[in-house]
C-alpha cells in the first residue's frame, strides 16, 4: 500500500498510509447494487427480488455500520496536500459518473422491455432514484472541486437524477447560508422531514437560479443563454429521458417521474439530517458566525462513509468544503449521528422516531447547554418545545416558585 | 493591481485579471467587487476575510 512521508523540522519523518484506500472502490461500484434485483429476478423468477437493493441500503448497510462500528483514523495534517495530490482518489469519483448512467438505463431498459406488475415498476423507479440519488454524492464530490474538468463532470452526473442545480446551489448557496433560518436545506427542530421537502426542494431551486443569473447579468448575458450551467446540465437531462421515453413509450413518463423524485427525495433526507437545528449566532454586523464543525451532524461509521465518498464527515466538509473526500477528518466531540446516514433516513420518514432521537442530543451539545435560543427552532414549534425544554431562568423561576409554595 | 486570497480554500483574486467567469472584468478593483462577495470556489469566507497578498509569480 501507498505510503506517504514528511519530513517535520519538529516532529521528524511523518508517514501515514491510507487503510482506507482500496476501500474507496465501494463508493465507485456501489451504485450497482440497484441493478442486483434484476439479477436476483433472473435467477429466481420472483419479483420480490426487486426489494433487495432497498433491503441492502436501509437494512444491511445499517447493520454493518453497528457491526464495523467507527473510525476515528485521520491523515496527519502535513500529508493532506500529498493526500489530496494522489490522483487514484479523483479517478475513482470519474468513473463512478458512467455507473450512474449503466445503472438507469438498465433499470430503464428493463422496465420497458420486459412485463413485470406495475408494483414492480414501482419498486424499480423507487430503487432507481435512490441510487441516483448517490449521483449527487459523486456530483457533490467532483462539485466542490476547482478544477474546471471535475466541474464538468459534476454537472454530467447531476443530470441522471434531473437535478442540474444541485452544484451550483449546494455550494454558493447552501453552504454559504447553512445552519441558519434562511437556509432552506438546512432543517428546524421540530420541522418533520414532510414540512421540510416542501421548504428544501423549491427553495434551493430559486436560490440556485437566482445565484445563477446574478453571474450571468454581471456578465451581460440572458439568463436563458448556453452559458447557463443548470440548463446544461438540464439539457442533457433532457437529452437522455426524452430518449428513453421515445424508445419505450408512456410506461417511461411513469418510471421517470417517480427516480426523479425519488432521487430528489434522497437529497431532502441529506439535507434533513445533516443540520437539524444547529444554529449560527448573527453578529453585531449583521453577518452569521463563520461555519463552526459543531454545526453539522457527523456519522463517523466505516460502513456507510466508504459508500459516500466520506461524505458523512460533514463538519471537516463544511469548514474545508473544496477539501478531497479522503483528507477528511473526524474530531472528537463533534455532534454525532447513532447510525449513518441511511438508518438516520429511515428514522427521518417516522417523524415521532426522529424527534425522540434528535431533539434531547440536539439540546444536549455544549454549545446548546439546553438552551433553545442556540437552536433553529421550527416557528410555530417554540411554545411547544419551550414546555418541554424551558429556558434556564424559568426552571430556576418553578423550582423559586416551588419552594415557596412548600414553605407556605 | 493587487491580488486578495480566500483564507480558507486559496483562490486568489488578481485585479489585473478579474474573474471572467463570474462577471468580473479585468482591472476590476476588489474594492468594487458587491459586498456580498463571497469566495467563488468555497463560499465560506466574506469578501472581508480575504487577504490582501503580492501579485503571484
Amino acid at each position: 500500500m501507498k505510503v506517504y512521508t514528511f519530513d517535520s523540522p519538529d516532529k521528524g519523518q511523518i508517514t501515514y498510509r491510507d487503510s482506507k484506500r482500496h476501500l474507496w472502490l465501494a463508493s465507485m461500484v456501489y451504485p450497482l447494487v440497484a441493478v442486483s434485483g434484476i439479477g436476483l429476478y433472473m435467477v429466481t423468477g420472483s419479483e420480490w427480488s426487486f426489494l433487495a437493493p432497498l433491503v441492502f441500503i436501509y437494512g444491511v448497510s445499517t447493520l454493518f455500520d453497528a457491526i464495523f462500528g467507527v473510525d476515528t483514523s485521520n491523515p496527519p495534517e502535513e500529508l493532506v496536500s500529498q493526500l489530496e495530490e494522489d490522483r487514484y482518489y479523483r479517478w475513482l469519483t470519474y468513473l463512478t459518473i458512467p455507473i450512474h448512467y449503466i445503472v438507469l438505463l438498465t433499470l430503464a431498459i428493463f422496465v420497458g422491455t420486459q412485463s413485470v406488475s406495475m408494483l414492480s415498476v414501482l419498486a424499480l423507479a423507487i430503487t432507481g432514484g435512490i441510487y441516483s440519488g448517490l449521483g449527487l454524492v459523486t456530483a457533490h464530490e467532483l462539485g466542490h472541486k476547482k478544477s474546471r474538468l471535475e466541474r464538468n463532470l459534476a454537472k454530467i452526473v447531476q443530470a441522471v437524477p434531473a437535478y442540474g442545480h444541485f452544484c451550483l446551489e449546494h455550494n454558493r448557496g447552501h453552504h454559504r447560508d447553512v445552519a441558519t433560518p434562511e437556509d432552506p436545506a438546512s432543517s428546524r427542530m421540530g420541522e418533520s422531514i414532510y414540512q421540510f421537502v416542501r421548504r428544501e426542494i423549491p427553495g434551493a431551486f430559486k436560490r440556485a437560479w437566482k445565484i445563477e443569473n446574478d453571474r450571468l447579468e454581471r456578465n451581460g448575458k440572458n439568463v436563458w443563454s448556453m452559458d447557463n450551467e443548470i440548463l446544461q446540465s438540464y439539457a442533457l437531462t433532457a437529452v437522455v429521458q426524452l430518449a428513453l421515453i421515445a424508445s419505450f413509450g408512456w410506461i417511461m413518463v411513469l418510471f421517470l417521474a417517480v427516480h426523479n423524485f425519488w432521487a430528489w427525495w434522497q437529497l431532502t433526507s441529506a439535507n434533513y439530517i445533516e443540520h437539524y437545528g444547529l444554529l449560527r449566532k448573527k453578529e453585531a454586523s449583521g453577518r452569521y458566525e463563520r461555519c463552526q464543525p459543531y454545526h453539522s451532524w457527523n456519522a463517523n461509521h466505516v460502513f456507510s462513509n466508504i459508500l459516500l465518498f466520506h461524505l458523512e464527515r460533514h463538519s471537516d466538509h463544511h469548514a474545508h468544503p473544496v477539501r478531497r473526500y479522503q483528507c477528511l477528518r473526524d474530531f472528537p466531540e463533534l455532534p454525532s449521528l447513532p447510525t449513518g446516514y441511511f438508518g438516520m433516513f429511515v428514522a427521518a420518514y417516522i417523524p415521532p422516531l426522529w424527534y425522540r432521537i434528535m431533539d434531547k442530543r440536539l439540546m444536549a451539545l455544549p454549545h446548546v447547554a439546553g438552551n433553545l435560543d442556540n437552536v433553529n427552532v421550527q416557528p410555530g414549534k417554540l411554545d411547544a418545545l419551550l414546555a418541554r425544554y424551558p429556558r434556564q431562568a424559568e426552571v430556576l423561576d418553578t423550582s423559586f416558585h416551588q419552594t415557596e409554595a412548600a414553605a407556605a | 493591481m493587487n491580488c486578495y486570497q480566500c483564507p480558507d480554500c486559496g483562490y486568489i483574486y488578481n485585479e489585473a485579471k478579474g474573474d471572467a467567469h463570474e462577471g468580473y472584468p479585468s482591472g476590476m478593483k476588489f474594492a468594487g467587487l458587491p459586498e456580498e462577495f463571497v469566495c467563488p470556489d468555497c463560499a465560506v469566507r466574506y469578501k472581508e476575510d480575504f487577504v490582501c497578498i503580492e501579485t503571484p509569480q
